[in-house]
């Protein structure tokens, strides 16, 4: 071990993800030796480590075909980068491995899991060669494992990166579409709140209705809680203030859609909803903010026979 | 800076022109209480369009006037307090309890003036 130890090993950090590492420090003869190695023996290598994915059940959303696909890639793409010390083409593979499959349902401790296996695999072989020589194996393992660690850390950073990338977009598509302030008469401002309301999407909200307030130049408005899951007491406080700074403005707001559940959590944590003016549906609320407005339908036939 | 309060027909109208200090707060309370009985209004109208910042002072002061103005006979509405401005406020809790808002003066004027025609 002492013998492993006076080889020279890289520092940590930059096995965790320095963007540039200087390579080879260990000596480029043994790294070609190992990259040779891993190029005769490719097709077992990649057998087994299929066999290996298999094995472990990872994977499972993709066929066979693809995996054998994919693995080959990967396997490519790890020899690669092991023989020239340059990630970007693995990152950028990784990558664009992660655009693909994250969509079917791929988890990050699966695609953790194959490069691991992968390094085990090819680790294993390499054991297997150099049983004999227990020195030479040492000077190999240094050689390889702090790259092997490398091209892990990049794998997994690349496919949580670009997940995170994907839900970041996802969150911002959904604010965008969650506060849509319509008119639906002159005057008379509908509010349909649709999911999970959290602190920050409250303030958006009534940001979004008080201008709209301002700019339709609404008399009433009508919000409706229909879609809206839960309650707690933050989120109710949010609407109280909603409802206050509407009527700063000098609109009306009448509440609709708020679930038995709703009411009965509203009830329990006693919220002040003495301000608020509710009503049990939709279709009740635009009636009522008809009313307000001195709106009233009727049917064409009555309106006719009245002419 | 003084606030202009403007007699129009049963109405006082008091347009805020800039932001006000302590001071001319407290004078504008004054000057609506007595002007609203020596010209027999039925209702004050005060115009906050220009107020970018609404302090608690501020709208404690707004509230004072109106509850007073009630208690010498009249009504008060508040208009054009800015999106912003209500936003602000409901944070801080200032929520005008009990006074009358409309959008902008034109809106507080037929506020006022269907109150008055169901009235009579």
């Amino acid at each position: 071990m002492a013998n492993r130890q006076s080889a020279p090993r890289k520092p940590m950090e930059s096995e965790l993800g320095q963007p540039e590492i200087p390579r080879n420090e260990a000596p480029p003869e043994l790294l070609r030796e190992l990259v040779a190695h891993l190029r005769q023996n490719r097709t077992h290598l990649r057998e087994e480590w299929l066999r290996r994915i298999a094995e472990t059940r990872l994977l499972t959303a993709m066929t066979k075909e693809e995996i054998f696909a994919e693995a080959t890639s990967v396997y490519d793409s790890y020899v690669e980068a092991l023989e020239t010390g340059t990630f970007e083409a693995l990152q950028a593979y990784a990558r664009n491995l992660s655009e693909r499959i994250i969509p079917r349902g791929v988890e990050t401790h699966e695609v953790i899991g194959i490069v691991l296996l992968l390094r085990d695999v090819l680790a294993r072989s390499l054991f297997a060669k150099y049983q004999a020589d227990s020195e030479k194996l040492n000077r190999i393992l240094d050689a390889y494992e702090p790259a092997a660690n490398r091209i892990a850390n990049t794998v997994a950073v690349g496919f949580v990166q670009e997940r995170e990338r994907v839900i970041r977009q996802q969150q911002e598509a959904i604010r965008e579409l969650s506060t849509p302030v319509l008119q639906v008469r002159e005057r008379l401002l509908i509010l349909p709140i649709i999911g999970v309301i959290d602190p920050q999407r409250a303030r958006q909200l009534t940001e979004q209705l008080l201008r709209g307030i301002r700019t339709n130049r609404a008399k009433v408005v009508v919000i409706d809680i229909t879609g809206v899951a839960a309650m707690d007491v933050t989120v109710a406080n949010h609407l109280v203030q909603t409802v206050e700074a509407s009527r700063l403005l000098g609109a009306t707001v009448i509440v609709t859609g708020l679930s038995p559940e709703i009411a009965q959590t509203l009830v329990t944590i006693g919220v002040d909803l003495g301000k608020m003016n509710t009503v049990g549906d939709l279709q009740g609320g635009i009636e009522q903010a008809e009313r307000l407005l001195g709106y009233k339908v009727v049917p064409l036939s009555d309106s006719r026979e009245a002419d | 800076m003084e606030v202009p309060i403007l007699k129009q027909g049963e109405f006082l109208i008091a347009t805020i022109q800039a932001a006000l200090s302590d001071a001319d707060l407290e004078h504008l309370r004054l000057a609506l209480v007595q002007r609203v009985v020596r010209f027999r209004s039925r209702a004050v109208i005060v115009d906050v369009t220009a107020m970018d910042v609404m302090d608690s002072f501020a709208s404690r002061t707004l509230r004072e006037i109106a509850l007073m103005i009630r208690l010498r006979g009249a009504e008060t509405v508040i208009v054009g307090i800015q999106p912003e401005v209500a936003f602000a406020m409901v944070q801080l809790g200032l929520t005008l309890e009990g006074v009358g808002t409309a959008l902008d003066l034109e809106e507080g004027l037929a506020f006022l003036n269907q109150k008055f025609k169901t009235i009579n």
